[in-house]
């Protein structure tokens, strides 16, 4: 791993206390995400809270399968969020596919397609869980250790080569009309 | 050395917004919190956002956007410059409420510009909501300022502050109905609910936001505790008799508290029930209040 100067190290230690996070809410699992921020689990303590764009987002939830067509928005969504970006798998469906695994036409493993920083099994993984691994993510940042965003640069080409194999040729004329 | 001392009364200004502007917005966070039986954030919160954000890597789109965003923070912090803080006033005898209402548009436009010249629907559909919402709570705004202004004769925000002074009496007991107006304006000019509408971010993405990655959010995040900033100090100047440095600071910090209370536990209005709110409720009493005011029943 390369060396980060102590401004990237002072920058992480910002980065993992403000995590701003734009849940993909695809799948069932999503339903633990409420009650991850009410009163009981109270999420933003840890300075994180819901983004409704992705242009300001820090992590992206994927939570859930996700089907071949959704596929493609997430990989949008994903293009356009700020450097440097986490994404977390959430629930077995984004591991390999869960109950879905031998579906026609959801994906099985998600980190074919993006880069994964962290995974949290569970079908469906409780708000403990959720939060637990909120934190794991926190110290891994500080380390220097989540650095999805950097890998999915190096290896586009490969990434870029899954989906186009799971999206099969794919004619975009815009967005609504592919 | 006059030259000088302006100089440090800015810095002061400055500083003592965004300092004690993103603490208190921290604090707001944290009794919202409570309101919601939660345990909420640590106070400067905000602070590590602004901070974190200034070093994410950002995209532009366009030096409309660019230039958009610096136009909206600089217009802002001019506007600040002139706001008198109690008695702290960086430019004294120039703290004019013309010039402050004058300025403060150039912070509004340079917002909706660049905001606009991202391209995103969103951003536009938040933009004009913003509009419109400043159609509706300017009015009646106005009318109370005006007629402050009129009974005073004078626009020099300190003379009204030592006028109040002399008198022993705070304009919200004077001309309560007028205060009372200004504070549900206040409420609208804050972007908190009922009057959330502009930024809505289960609605429209966060509307004029949508498209600010990184350090245009910070910038733009900035320029909004600005804004609160200037907004609220109006409030405290007019109608609670400015004071002192830190009493200032003390009633800032009531009425910041008073707002964000109110919002915790209200919903959101659509934009048009909220400019049709604006347009019967407190336009009449505006009116009222001016009608009193004019005719002399002042005590
Ligand atoms: S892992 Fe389970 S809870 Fe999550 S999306 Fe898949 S089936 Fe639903």
């Amino acid at each position: 791993m390369d060396e980060r100067s102590v401004w990237e190290k002072i920058a992480d230690q910002l980065r993992s206390r403000s995590m701003w996070m734009l849940h993909y809410c695809t799948g069932c699992g999503a339903v633990e995400l409420p009650p991850s921020m009410t009163s009981r689990f109270d999420m933003e303590r840890l300075g994180m809270g819901p983004m409704a764009t992705p242009r300001q987002a820090d992590i992206l939830l994927i939570t859930g399968y996700l089907s071949v067509k959704t596929l493609r928005r997430v990989i949008y969504t994903y293009e356009k969020m700020a450097d440097p970006k986490y994404v977390i798998g959430f629930g077995s469906c984004t591991i390999n596919g869960g109950i879905y695994f031998d579906s026609y036409s959801t994906i099985n493993r998600l980190d074919y397609y993006l880069p994964v920083d962290l995974y949290i099994a569970g079908c469906m993984p409780r708000p403990e869980a959720i939060l637990n691994a909120f934190n794991t993510l926190m110290e891994m940042i500080r380390k220097g250790e989540a650095n999805g965003w950097k890998r999915y640069k190096e290896n586009y080409e490969w990434y870029k080569q899954n989906q186009l194999r799971s999206l099969g040729e794919v004619i975009v004329h815009d967005e609504f009309h592919e | 050395m006059t030259g000088l001392a302006t100089a440090g009364r800015v810095a002061g200004v400055l500083f003592t917004a965004f300092f004690f502007g993103l603490t208190f917005e921290g604090i707001g966070r944290k009794i919202t919190a409570r309101i919601q039986k939660r345990y909420g954030p640590p106070w400067y919160q905000n602070f590590i956002d602004v901070f974190k954000t200034l070093t994410k890597h950002g995209w532009t789109h366009g030096w409309i956007f660019d230039f958009g965003v610096l136009m909206a923070l600089g217009g802002v912090i001019a506007t600040l410059s002139f706001v008198p803080l109690g008695n702290l006033v960086a430019f004294p005898g120039l703290d004019n409420f013309f010039v402050i209402a004058y300025l403060f548009t150039v912070g509004a436009l340079g917002m909706a510009m660049g905001m606009v010249g991202t391209g995103n629907p969103w951003a536009s559909i938040g933009v004009a909501r913003a509009l419109t919402l400043m159609l509706g709570y300017e009015v009646p705004y106005l009318i109370v300022i005006t007629t402050l202004l009129f009974y005073y004769k004078t626009g020099n925000i300190s003379s009204i502050i030592e006028a109040q002074a002399q008198a022993g009496e705070w304009n919200i007991v004077k001309f309560p109905i007028g205060a009372l107006v200004a504070l549900i304006s206040l409420q609208g000019m804050l972007g908190k609910e009922p009057f959330e509408a502009p930024i809505a971010p289960a609605e429209i993405a966060s509307g004029p936001m949508v498209e600010l990655s990184a350090k245009y959010m910070g910038l733009l995040m900035l320029m909004n505790t600005f804004m609160e900033f200037i907004e609220i100090s109006l409030f405290v100047d007019f109608f609670l008799g400015g004071g002192t440095f830190f009493v200032f600071l003390l009633k800032y910090f009531i009425v910041w508290t008073f707002a964000v209370m109110v919002s915790a536990v209200l919903p959101r209005f659509r934009i048009e029930q909220a400019v049709a709110f604006y347009w019967t409720v407190p336009i009449l009493l505006a009116f009222l209040q001016a009608f009193f005011v004019v005719n002399g029943w002042v005590f």
